[in-house]
């Protein structure tokens, strides 16, 4: 049978999942091997060398840098506090003084006779790292983090914007071709993760953030909306830093599009569950998706390695694939011919290429780079 | 093994997404590509080995040509032993996202350019130019260096004996950000010191313990000399050794090839140095990929390439909308558009960045994208590709007048010979007049100036082929890499309205006399074949000029291709019709002219 390679995002109800959490320096691990946690609670600590603060002294005293060392108040690796005299010199018998003043609280750490810089550096900021997921740690990383793991059911959506964040999962809207719109937005959604079906509008998503909605997960968004949310035009796809008020997902694309049948599904069968979402995207090598996902409370079993395993297949004859560009874009089709033959399409590009039947029968040629499978 | 010795040649570039593998033979006095064959590059997981995806695209080779080059043992077989193995066999590498480097220098627009052109030519992404005249604190320069984690830092400064204070304070400010390399935490990241000589020791002292640093001649030793080769060449040894070193399989894949692994981009620029210098020309080329675009060229024999880190036609393609705005793309566009629904289209691109035009209409914006897209890159190319700033010339009369200041773009348009284009959206443009069009449109070449196009991207391996041995590679790179396109004519010149005379062209081309008049605000295709070759009485109108002054006729050689004579009479600067209507229509015009898309 016919058979291709052709990448899909990832629905399915029951999936074996790990994350690692890893500090950004090494540090302390605070939890052993085995241990059941929540997505809230802290795995590893540390702390990043605080910031430097470089100070042109020798050019404020109005002194060559090779005196400098000499007329330091403070020495290299003592302590000083904001605004505290570091270095200072006096001309004319003492009547005039020029001072330098630590810019903020930390150590002198570096005097230098040649540039005539005092280079101070900050305390140390902590940085703390939490499970992210309701699950087991799996492994742990000493010094640097753990592996969590759990099982859940598991959605990758195809961009994001915003962090990592956990919350009750409610959906809003009654079937996946619905709009979220704002008097949708009630107050008892705060802290949750809405569903909201096809489309949202900025006016939603402003009512959202100031309600106190943690997450949205949505079909479809216009990328005229994401310019007047984030302020610009985001050039590059590397997001996940974003600080709009929530984490918003797409699961198919920019633009009204229905959300697929099969997602929608999954997320009103785990309404009221914990949920775990982050919507960092970055696609470039690497690729990372934004993703959804809800821990079901299970340990990890052979029997579920095995559903894995068959999962993953390619392309075929039967298969269901989403349609990913114009035209038809959004559409679901199910894969009825796989010609192996390279083929002319409308555009004149020459291109390996699928034949496929929409809901209302009608069959199109298209090339196989424009489809993605809706793996289960 | 001496160049006539040689054979075959397998030559591999491991891309960030797919590794190209091609073998040359020689036949007879000449060389020729034989097969190419490609497969997935595999360097992240799960198979993290970028040899497995060398082997495979080298199978496909093994397998088009019928005969072994990779012995039992899962290795290259070197040298070629009766039908079996290759003579030399070599590879570049842009996989992992390509060599990304910070430099430094004092001041900006002296020894920081002069250090952002030694990275650049040595095939990296300039991430960033730290100099004490940059504008930013002293901490924000340090929250940079942290934020970005570069593979390598370039330091210079200071003329050979000047001051040393200001170097002192760059290295300060490095050290104090105590800079980790991007890939792996177990080794130091490579410094390369470029800078005043005097200052050597107190660089030593300030970065000595905190990285692996290296030191090497100054890379502006006096005001008005650039010294780029001694930090190029260093660059490319740490690449290997530090860079590359980290990167899952290379070490592996070093022990395999006959010259040492090269950046892509640096490979590519030895492969139109050497060209420009063997046929004396001046040569500009571009690569439109994904994410980047570069352009390399050779003007007064200097070598100048800039990379446009988020200029490209998928993952960056969004970025090209941001930077030009919608008017400069939908100019392009022969036919009106909701701007909300543009801007889904392109970010929809981006999110899914493999996707194919499949309907006309999605090319043609896909082609005004890439437009722009190049129109950009060669704008940052122009700032960049200068003379030395900071340099008292000695002026004459003349000089005066024109107003030349040190620092003025090399590029000139006027000069070029020969533009090469390559990269998806230029080589396997649907038409190959599609191609032409948009280097047209984009560089606005002036003059007579030769189109072409990289038929399947092999400038990589033939630069690091050329950096050896130069015979095998310009032979397959004139025969079988560039598919030449044909000529443009632009007069450079406005007239007063559409439609005035313009400029006269005339020629015999297989005993066959040809003259054509071309108005103002036409473009016009004659075909010629390729290989034919002829001069031409240039004829340009008394508003126009073609090098000899305005209306002053001229002779030149004039080359065909698979496109043909491209005779661009819409002037010099160009400017396109705000109007809605008026632009559709003439776009429309062109289009039908050129037999640019299926009607």
């Amino acid at each position: 049978m016919a058979h291709a390679y052709t990448p899909g995002l990832r629905v399915a109800d029951k999936a074996l999942i790990t994350r690692e959490r890893r500090l950004p320096l090494k540090g302390e691990v605070l939890v052993e091997k085995g241990k059941e946690i929540r997505a809230e609670d802290i795995v590893a600590k540390t702390d990043l060398p605080g910031n430097v603060q470089i100070v042109k002294a020798a050019s404020i005293l109005g002194i060559s840098p090779e005196d400098l060392p000499d007329v330091m108040v403070k020495k290299k690796g003592e302590h000083a506090d904001k605004g505290e005299v570091i270095a200072m010199v006096s001309s004319f018998f003492g009547l005039f003084k020029s001072k330098v003043v630590a810019p903020a609280t930390g150590t002198i750490e570096a005097i230098s006779n040649v540039s005539g810089q005092i280079i101070m550096r900050e305390p140390p900021i902590p940085v703390e790292v939490v499970a992210y997921i309701d699950g087991w740690v799996s492994e742990v990383i000493p010094d640097e983090g753990i592996i969590m793991e759990t099982t859940g059911a598991f959605v990758q959506g195809i961009f994001g914007i915003g962090g990592e964040i956990v919350g009750e999962l409610k959906t809003a809207v009654a079937n996946p071709n619905d709009e979220l719109t704002a008097d949708k937005i009630t107050p008892d959604l705060k802290d949750k993760v809405i569903c909201g079906g096809a489309y949202v509008q900025y006016d939603t998503i402003k009512k959202a953030i100031d309600a106190g909605v943690r997450g949205i997960i949505v079909g479809g968004f216009r990328d005229s909306d994401l310019r007047r949310i984030l302020g610009y035009d985001l050039g590059v796809a590397i997001t996940g830093q974003e600080k709009i008020g929530l984490t918003l997902i797409l699961t198919e694309g920019f633009g009204r599009m229905k959300m697929a049948q099969k997602t929608f599904d999954l997320l009103k069968r785990f309404e009221g569950k914990r949920v775990s979402i982050n919507g960092a995207t970055q696609i470039r090598a690497g690729v990372m998706r934004p993703e959804i996902i809800i821990p079901l409370g299970e340990k990890y079993s052979q029997d579920l390695a095995d559903q894995e395993h068959v999962a993953s297949g390619g392309l075929m004859v039967g298969s269901i694939i989403r349609v990913i560009r114009e035209p038809h874009f959004g559409e679901l089709a199910e894969v009825i011919d796989l010609p192996p033959e390279l083929t002319v399409v409308e555009s004149e590009t020459k291109v390996r290429v699928l034949k496929a039947r929409f809901d209302d029968g009608e069959e199109m040629l298209m090339p196989r780079a424009n489809v993605e499978m809706i793996e289960s | 093994m001496s160049e006539k010795e040689i054979r075959s040649v397998l030559a591999t570039d491991c891309g960030s997404t797919t590794t190209k593998a091609i073998l040359i033979e020689k036949q007879g006095d000449t060389y020729r590509l034989i097969v190419r064959g490609e497969a997935p590059t595999t360097v992240e997981a799960p198979f993290e080995d970028v040899t497995n995806g060398v082997l495979n695209a080298v199978m496909e080779v093994e397998e088009l040509r019928g005969r072994k080059i990779i012995d039992d043992d899962g290795r290259i077989i070197t040298p070629q032993n009766g039908d079996e193995g290759v003579d030399v066999y070599l590879s570049t590498s842009s996989a992992g996202g390509g060599l990304q480097m910070m430099v430094s220098g004092v001041v900006k627009q002296m020894t920081g350019e002069s250090a952002e052109r030694a990275a650049l030519g040595a095939g990296a992404i300039v991430m960033d130019v730290i100099a004490s005249n940059d504008g930013r604190a002293p901490h924000e320069k340090i929250k940079r260096i942290r934020q970005l984690r570069p593979d390598m830092i370039l330091v210079s400064g200071g003329i050979d004996g000047g001051a040393i204070s200001h170097v002192a304070e760059i290295a300060e400010v490095i050290a104090a950000a105590e800079p980790r390399p991007r890939l792996g935490s177990d080794y130091n990241l490579p410094i390369i010191y470029a800078g005043n000589i005097k200052a050597r020791d107190i660089v030593k002292d300030r970065l000595g313990k905190k990285s692996s640093l290296v030191i090497t001649d100054n890379i502006r030793p006096v005001l008005e000399r650039e010294n780029l080769m001694p930090a190029r060449h260093k660059i490319h040894d740490l690449f290997m050794e530090h860079v590359m070193a980290q990167a899952p399989g290379y070490k592996k894949l070093m022990g395999w090839t006959s010259l040492p692994i090269m950046p892509t981009p640096a490979a590519v620029g030895y492969i139109i140095e050497t060209i420009a210098k063997q046929q004396d020309i001046e040569v500009m080329g571009v690569d439109i990929g994904g994410a980047t675009t570069d352009i390399f060229s050779v003007f007064q024999g200097i070598f100048n390439r800039t990379v446009s880190a988020n200029l490209g036609m998928s993952y960056s393609i969004s970025n090209v909308l941001a930077e030009t705005g919608l008017d400069n793309v939908m100019r392009w566009v022969p036919f009106d558009m909701d701007e909300a629904d543009l801007r889904d289209r392109i970010k929809n691109k981006m999110i899914r960045p493999t996707t194919i035009p499949h309907s006309l209409a999605e090319l043609k914006v896909e082609q005004a994208i890439a437009r722009e897209a190049l129109r950009l890159a060669f704008e940052q190319h122009k700032s960049l590709a200068v003379g030395l700033k900071g340099v008292q010339q000695e002026r004459t009369i003349s000089d005066a007048f024109d107003q030349k200041s040190s620092g003025a773009t090399i590029i000139d348009l006027k000069k070029l010979n020969l533009l090469v284009g390559s990269g998806g959206v230029l080589s396997h443009a649907p038409r190959r007049v599609q191609a032409a069009s948009m280097l047209v449109d984009s560089f606005l070449p002036e003059y007579v100036t030769r189109l072409a196009v990289d038929s399947i991207f092999m400038m990589p391996q033939l630069g690091v082929l050329a950096s050896e041995y130069p015979k095998p590679a310009t032979d397959v790179f004139e025969k079988d890499c560039l598919i030449h396109l044909g000529c443009c004519i632009a007069p450079v010149g406005n007239a007063k309205k559409l439609g005035d005379p313009c400029v006269t062209v005339e020629y015999n081309v297989k005993g066959e006399h040809i003259k054509r008049e071309v108005a103002y605000g036409d473009l016009v295709l004659i075909p010629m074949d390729a290989g034919e070759e002829t001069k031409a009485t240039i004829t340009p109108s008394k508003r126009f000029d073609m090098g000899l002054g305005k209306g002053k006729e001229v002779t030149k050689k004039i080359s065909g291709g698979v496109v043909g004579l491209l005779i661009d009479a819409r002037g010099r600067p160009f400017t396109m019709p705000t109007d809605s209507a008026e632009r559709i229509k003439r776009l429309t015009a062109w289009e039908i002219e050129l037999g640019l898309y299926p009607r």
